[in-house]
């Protein structure tokens, strides 16, 4: 009970098009994760899913049954909302209460299922605050709650990390991947944060300008993106893209440089394709038999590692290193490359080559 | 660090010298404000204060020449003839207080109670051509009201509403519904739609989400709005002096007014229903003066 099927929802604002067909299917129980750079559609999506948006066209069903006209209170779903949307007015115990008094609980169980959710999420001390007398993490805290007090069909959560500092965020993470697998419930979450997407989701669905890009793990989002562009969102450093071509058994750059070709790929000679290098499968350190050369162009330390930047004729490569690694611009140095790691794509559609040889 | 330490020393001294300089300039201005608004007051609450003193001298005192500004008999005859008529009945200047009480209200409560549910709407929802809609309301408040009073008269007089409360109530609440629903729009857009979404995921209805949690805080931005409705049918004197006759339907301005000319001008019974009659908005915009300045109580929202 809790799954939620949302197909080629089509939405525009006057001349935008904010969805164009995006098609979820959201199995029961699963940590889907809605992953987008902003005006991607992602939280359009979910407010749809929610019944608050009026779409052009699409359906969404819930448990199998279709819900597409059905009022936000007859879906049956909780929300948490970016800007946590606490009633100004009230408590936070009756912020709290609002879902289970909404739908006219008896006070003896709101009494206790409010107690059940402050002790979760550690707010017992603040039931008797009112939401401007809150922090920021205090507040997302209780809209979490107002979401978590009732079983819902399914959670819906809007970016609700997105306003916290970076240490309570990832502390946040952690509770809500704790509270997932506790609950076993459903949870569409929302955000443009990758490093989120991929540590908390089951699966994750990435959306670009209203449309659906690649659905599937986090593991495949990153191993195997379906396109340029969701290579390129999907990791930090992003991906290097160098532009080249087949020629028989040896890839081509547009700088001159030459790399075996990968036994893989099915492009045909001559085709303009770009190679994707993620910066893990490159190394300025050993020397193996596929190696591009150029010369140093930055050192970005980050403590645990070093990105170093290689410029490769008039494109920058990004290699992680070790956070030991020194150097001077300008410097020339061999980077070597896993082929069996790299990815190609079509320079004309940006579609992977990849996949089929895998 | 020692440069931008010595920058600090230095710019706090800088801020010590200009005070004074600033407070000399200060004081020069601020004895000219005080003229001028000196000067200012005396030329509004002069004929304040004089329409009060009248009310309370005596005949004698007012028809006095020179004027008596200090030294006259105190008396409360004139408001005494406010209320009661020389037989000892109700006087028709009370009648018409009592209209305009009635007028006034009733005309403010209907130009709300349809107001703020429009400006909900046209803040909330997407209605064609929005603008447009707008526009056209706030139209209707481009032309004064003498403009309109001949053809309302005829269309009144088609359909009985003239000399008739109800006709004078609706004439007004069709003036005060647009700049309600003007007024209340702004309010409304300052709340932000998040908490009705979040009440109709809770498990309201539209409706109820709109009246549980978006209407109380609307209550100072309504507050403000229907004083501001209510000064305005209070006052409004074109309308109630073409569209009423009897003095059993007047209200007080053309009441009021009715008592200047004839043969004498009892001056002292004029300025006692003057009082009379604006004493109650003042205690009103009084009572709500938080609500008139304090904007909307936002709470719960990170922007």
């Amino acid at each position: 009970m809790g799954t939620v099927a949302a197909h080629g929802l089509r939405k525009s604002f006057g001349k935008v098009q904010a969805l164009d067909g995006v098609t979820l299917d959201v199995p029961d129980g699963s940590f889907f994760v809605v992953l987008g750079p902003s005006g991607a559609g992602k939280t359009t999506t979910l407010r749809a899913i929610a019944g608050l948006e009026k779409l052009d066209a699409g359906s969404v069903r819930l448990d199998g049954r279709d819900a597409t006209g059905d009022s936000p209170a007859a879906r049956d779903l909780a929300m948490v909302f970016q800007s946590y949307a606490l009633y100004p007015r009230h408590t936070v115990y009756e912020n709290i209460a609002s879902p289970l008094r909404a739908r006219r609980s008896s006070a003896s169980e709101i009494a206790s299922a409010v107690e059940r959710m402050s002790n979760l999420l550690h707010i017992e001390r603040l039931l008797q605050r009112r939401p401007a007398q809150l922090s920021g993490g205090e507040m997302q805290r209780v809209a979490l709650a107002r979401a978590l007090v009732r079983r819902p069909r399914a959670f819906l959560m809007d970016e609700p990390l997105t306003n916290l500092d970076l240490k309570l965020r990832v502390e946040m993470r952690t509770e809500l991947t704790r509270i997932h697998r506790s609950l076993g419930a459903t949870f569409v979450y929302v955000t443009n944060d990758q490093v989120e997407a991929l540590s908390m989701a089951d699966q994750v669905a990435i959306l670009k300008e209203g449309k659906v890009q690649q659905v599937g793990t986090p593991t495949e989002v990153y191993e195997r993106p379906a396109n340029q562009w969701v290579a390129g969102f999907v990791g930090s450093p992003p991906i290097s893209l160098l532009a080249c071509r087949a020629e028989g058994d040896r890839l081509v750059g547009a700088g001159g440089w030459t790399l075996p070709r990968p036994r893989w790929t099915t492009a045909e000679d001559g085709r303009a394709l770009l190679l994707g290098l993620r910066a893990e499968d490159l190394s300025v350190e050993q020397r193996g038999d596929a190696s591009l050369s150029g010369e140093l162009y930055g050192l970005e330390p980050l403590g645990d590692r070093t990105v170093v930047d290689v410029r490769v004729g008039t494109e920058i490569l990004k290699v992680k290193a070790r956070p030991t690694v020194t150097g001077t611009p300008g410097e020339q140095l061999h980077v070597s490359v896993d082929l069996g790691r790299a990815h190609l794509f079509d320079a004309g559609t940006g579609l992977s080559l990849s996949e089929a040889g895998r | 660090m020692a440069v931008s330490v010595d920058e600090a020393v230095s710019t706090g001294s800088a801020r010590d010298h200009t005070p004074p300089a600033r407070r000399l300039g200060g004081r020069g201005r601020s004895v000219l404000e005080v003229a001028l608004l000196t000067v200012l007051a005396v030329v509004m609450l002069f004929p304040v204060l004089w329409m009060i003193e009248t009310s309370i001298k005596e005949n004698r005192d007012v028809y006095a020449i020179p004027a008596k500004f200090f030294d006259f008999t105190i008396t409360l005859d004139h408001y005494k003839d406010v209320f009661v008529a020389p037989d000892g009945g109700r006087s028709a200047l009370s009648v018409s207080f009592l209209n305009s009480v009635v007028v006034a209200g009733v005309s403010t409560v209907l130009a709300t109670v349809l107001g703020v549910p429009a400006a909900w709407a046209y803040s909330r929802f997407a209605v064609k051509a929005k603008k447009d809609q707008l526009f056209f309301i706030l139209s209707t408040r481009f032309m004064p009201p003498v403009v309109v009073v001949i053809p309302i008269f005829l269309m009144y007089r088609q359909v009985g509403l003239i000399d008739n409360k109800l006709g004078l109530i609706l004439i007004y609440a069709a003036f005060n519904v647009p700049f309600t629903i003007w007024m209340m729009k702004g309010f409304v857009d300052e709340v932000p739609a998040e908490y009705e979404d979040a009440a109709m995921l809770d498990g309201y209805t539209r409706l109820q989400a709109f009246r549980r949690f978006t209407l109380p805080l609307l209550v100072p931005g309504i507050a403000a709005t229907a004083v501001f409705a209510l000064i305005f049918s209070w006052n409004e004197f074109v309308f109630a002096t073409f569209l009423t006759s009897s003095d059993s339907v007047r209200t007080a301005p053309p009441a009021i007014a009715g008592l200047i000319g004839g043969t004498t001008t009892d001056w002292g019974l004029v300025a006692a229903s003057s009082v009379v009659f604006a004493l109650p908005v003042l205690v009103f915009a009084y009572l709500v003066r938080k609500h008139l300045i304090a904007g909307v109580t936002l709470g719960a929202v990170r922007r």
